[in-house]
């Protein structure tokens, strides 16, 4: 009997996992005698005999559906495949100079060159990663000189990039607080929701986007977060929002940490843009630090893939705020029972590099003005795009959500239909949601995206 | 939790935190045999708990052919796409290695490969795999059992009682390993606790199965390759040390390979942390044969999909240093020799250690020694021998007698084997 399972996705509700279940029956099989060669290569008791050649001929992945293709990698997809001058790949979520070209940071060739140098080993790390590393990314967050630090409070684990930190959290969350349920922001990075899936934490949606004004609904917000049930987990991106740009002012982050404290809510930071939004580090970081100065608990998952543009090393890691030491020495104890038997141990390179770029005052410096320049380029894209339409669209309409909002991406406010139209008659490639990277865009193209957007906007419903 | 939640508001933020009913994990044990062997001042202490090798001085070793693919790829520019590329080539040279650069099923594309985070990463993934798509489904581990006097080994379950349906990890204990280890059947042996955490963590109930020493009587091998067909088994191969046990690539593999032309579908682990001493880096590749190529895209696609929200992509670094190793013919005949080395290095090591024991006039059978292969050796020593053996001569070990080869060295073996004999001499077995 061939075994057919339904179509497995992350999000199989229970009632498809029952089917499933009915549809599996055990302990039947089909049997099939053949008389086999026996290899006479090979020295067994059985050549000559009947080998039964079984269920090798019906393969128990039958039911194995193609995963659904990532938008993302889809629109880079189309993009290649497009022959047309004029064409701009605005989907790409990693930054690109002006002659978009992918960047290698000078200080991390500079830090791989002096890792050359010393020839240093490949042991293993610790389960928890680098000691250097994790010191220096949680003073990066906290700031060095934070008394959470001082005091032992904060158990920071180093991760694979953003997404395997939000992991750990995420598994650690199910373990000690089940049945607790983590509100991602409408909408959110897209694989938010797969890793909370795949940990089994639920999570429900606070609303985020409004698109009358293209900016945050705070109200909404401040509402949705208010009735979630308490002790929930309030999932918040620290700085430059993806995939829509629109970050709190620093008044609306003080009213949404009264909110959280109200209802015991606990903060959940995903920071994976520190330096890369303003160009300043400290600046990005202010709205976790107000979250720690009011001593409340919070989760911090960190990235380096674009500040450093380490993306491909994947380096990051999960740090947690607790009232006392003790528990943060029992807190990081934990997390490490979860990293061991998913990977063991964390991948060194990135971690040494982040470590030699941080701890060196020189190197620190230099990766400062690095970012400046590219959250600069950004800035200026920005600039140039909120020119171009502002000069080019004569129906009066606003756009300077542009300027207002900022990091990488920025939501057009634009629909399918429309985006549909950005891609099939100006070649722009961008995703559904009518989200940009502006980190995809160079200054001499602002003009041109400027009339494919005020056309698309216009022209299409 | 209501109540705690209530109890928390009464409470100053500082007196009661949300993380109370989050206790201290128990601490790894090999690490406390790290930690005290640091602490230990003696000047002829031993570490016989490291997990990786090192060279005859005791000195971790970076093998020259890393070096070389190190210097290679330094500076690389737009590392995205050569990343993309990195992550190919490992996949397709990492299959070659564990199938045969002939084999069918890789020409006709038959398999679903993926890079993942070393031998760990590896099974985790397909752990999650097994349990999304399989669900009712079991992982049966290995543990190896033997008589201690008599040095044979028996099935206690016959394999045939075993429900169908249900996949089976073998190899690295049972057919690289392919002499006899030792006791201590709990699961809470050394080298068993990772597996069982891994596919506990993934949520895939577990069972135990104890199998036989196969070399002996030939027939228990095929025999298991019958019992794994007729119940519809899964064969699923933890490989971390190709090369690396016999110095013999192909060898080493053998085992695969036979299952593959006995025509069975299974799946890999494989690791490059040990065969070239990338460790830290955490590459491996992680591969299921399927029954065409489309069914390897499905496959390949799902596995993606998990590995994406776990860590979205697996690092480069690794992967590039091993693509630019096997596809390079001068890199990879100077890493086939460099294996070599350490295996050779290592089964020398087991020979003297064995021979010093024999020439002290041990009253036990110390054969296993040299009959074990691959870096650890299960003495055969008791907890309490263990504990001696730390307290009296500063030599350090997991509890269950396993012995890192990689910790002796012609300047130690000597002293390591008075001790052993000085623990066990007088010839009584626990």
């Amino acid at each position: 009997m061939v075994i057919s399972l339904a179509s497995a996705s992350p999000s199989a509700s229970p009632a498809m996992l029952e089917n499933l279940k009915a549809q599996m029956k055990l302990g039947s099989s089909h049997v099939m005698f053949r008389k086999e060669k026996a290899n006479p290569f090979i020295k067994t008791q059985s050549s000559g005999r009947i080998t039964m050649a079984l269920a090798v001929n019906v393969s128990r992945f039958e039911g194995v559906t193609m995963a659904p293709p990532d938008p993302i990698l889809g629109v880079s997809e189309a993009f290649k495949a497009d022959t047309n001058d004029m064409k701009l790949n605005l989907g790409v979520g990693a930054y690109r100079t002006e002659e978009l070209q992918p960047y290698v940071l000078n200080v991390v060739k500079k830090a791989e060159n002096r890792m050359l140098e010393r020839r240093e080993n490949k042991e293993y790390l610790p389960i928890e990663g680098l000691a250097a590393f994790n010191k220096v990314t949680a003073e990066l967050l906290f700031g060095a000189d934070n008394p959470i630090i001082q005091q032992g409070r904060v158990a920071t684990v180093q991760g694979l990039s953003g997404t395997g930190s939000l992991r750990l959290a995420a598994v650690f969350i199910e373990r000690y607080f089940p049945g607790a349920k983590v509100l991602i922001s409408s909408p959110t990075w897209g694989n938010h929701k797969n890793i909370f899936n795949d940990s089994r934490v639920p999570w429900s949606e606070y609303r985020y986007y409004d698109p009358k004004t293209v900016g945050l609904d705070f109200d909404g917000l401040i509402s949705d977060i208010k009735a979630a049930p308490e002790g929930s987990f309030v999932l918040l991106h620290g700085c430059a929002h993806n995939p829509t740009g629109i970050d709190p002012t620093p008044e609306q982050w003080e009213k949404i940490a009264d909110i959280i404290q109200e209802r015991n809510h606990i903060p959940f930071f995903d920071v994976a843009y520190q330096g890369f939004a303003s160009g300043s580090l400290d600046a990005d970081a202010s709205s976790v630090r107000l979250f720690a100065a009011r001593g409340l608990e919070i989760l911090v998952a960190q990235s380096y893939s674009k500040n450093l543009g380490l993306y491909a090393e994947r380096i990051g890691a999960i740090n947690v705020v607790c009232s006392t030491s003790d528990a943060a020495a029992r807190v990081k104890s934990q997390l490490k029972r979860i990293a061991r038997p998913m990977y063991s141990n964390p991948p060194i390179h990135g971690a040494r590099i982040v470590a030699n770029v941080v701890g060196d005052p020189a190197l620190f410096n230099e990766w400062k003005e690095e970012m400046e320049l590219m959250a600069g380029r950004i800035k200026n894209v920005r600039q140039k795009l909120f020119d171009s339409l502002s000069a080019k669209d004569k129906s009066g309409k606003d756009w300077s959500f542009i300027l207002k909002q900022i990091g990488m991406f920025s939501f057009t406010g634009l629909n399918k239909t429309q985006t549909d139209n950005m891609t099939d008659k100006w070649h722009v490639y961008m995703t559904k949601d009518g989200r940009i990277s502006l980190a995809g865009l160079s200054l001499a193209k602002c003009e041109y995206l400027a009339d494919a957007i005020i056309d698309s906007f216009h022209n299409v419903s | 939790m209501q109540m705690r939640i209530m109890w928390r508001r009464c409470l100053s933020t500082s007196a009661v935190g949300l993380w109370d009913n989050v206790g201290l994990a128990p601490k790894d044990p090999i690490l406390s045999i790290t930690e005290a062997f640091l602490a230990d001042s003696n000047p002829n202490k031993i570490n016989l708990g490291v997990g990786a090798y090192r060279d005859d001085e005791g000195k971790p070793v970076v093998l020259q052919c890393v070096r070389e693919a190190d210097a290679k790829i330094a500076g690389s520019e737009f590392l995205e796409s050569i990343s993309r590329q990195g992550s190919l080539t490992l996949i397709e040279e990492s299959v070659k290695l564990a199938y045969g650069e002939t084999a069918n099923v890789i020409k006709e594309g038959r398999f679903a490969g993926v890079q993942a985070l070393s031998g760990t990463g590896a099974c985790r993934l397909f752990a999650e795999f097994q349990r999304r798509f399989q669900p009712e489904s079991r992982i049966y581990l290995p543990v190896p059992t033997w008589s201690k006097y008599s040095l044979l080994c028996t099935f206690s379950v016959p394999f045939r009682a075993y429900e169908s349906q249900c996949f089976v990890s073998s190899v690295k204990y049972f057919l690289l390993n392919i002499r006899v280890p030792l006791s201590t059947v709990e699961i809470c042996s050394s080298a068993l606790r990772s597996h069982h955490n891994i596919w506990r963590d993934a949520q895939v109930p577990q069972r135990i199965f104890h199998y036989y020493h196969p070399e002996s009587k030939g027939l228990h091998f095929s025999a298991l390759m019958d019992d794994v067909k007729v119940k519809n088994h899964f064969p699923f191969f933890d490989m971390a040390y190709q090369g690396f046990a016999s110095g013999d690539l192909d060898r080493d593999a053998r085992a695969i390979r036979i299952f593959l032309e006995d025509g069975h579908l299974i799946g890999c682990a494989q690791s490059f942390a040990k065969i070239m001493g990338l460790y830290g880096q955490r590459v491996g590749c992680l591969s299921v044969l399927c029954l065409d190529a489309k069914q390897a895209i499905a496959v390949k696609s799902q596995l993606q999909q998990i590995a994406r929200a776990m860590y979205s992509n697996p690092p480069v670094r690794g992967a590039l240093l091993v693509s630019t190793i096997l596809s390079d013919p001068d890199l990879k005949e100077l890493w086939v020799k460099e294996v070599k080395v350490m295996a050779n290095r290592v089964i020398r090591m087991r020979a003297t250690l064995r021979e010093n024991l024999e020439k002290l006039g041990s009253p036990l059978n110390w054969e296993h020694i040299t009959n074990q292969i691959g870096m650890f050796c299960y003495s055969g020593l008791t907890p309490e021998q263990v504990d001696q053996l730390m307290k009296d001569f500063h030599i350090y070990m997991t509890c269950d007698g396993r012995i890192s080869m990689a910790g002796i060295t012609t300047g130690n073996v000597d002293y390591l084997a008075n001790a052993m004999h000085e623990v066990t001499k007088s010839g009584q077995e626990a």
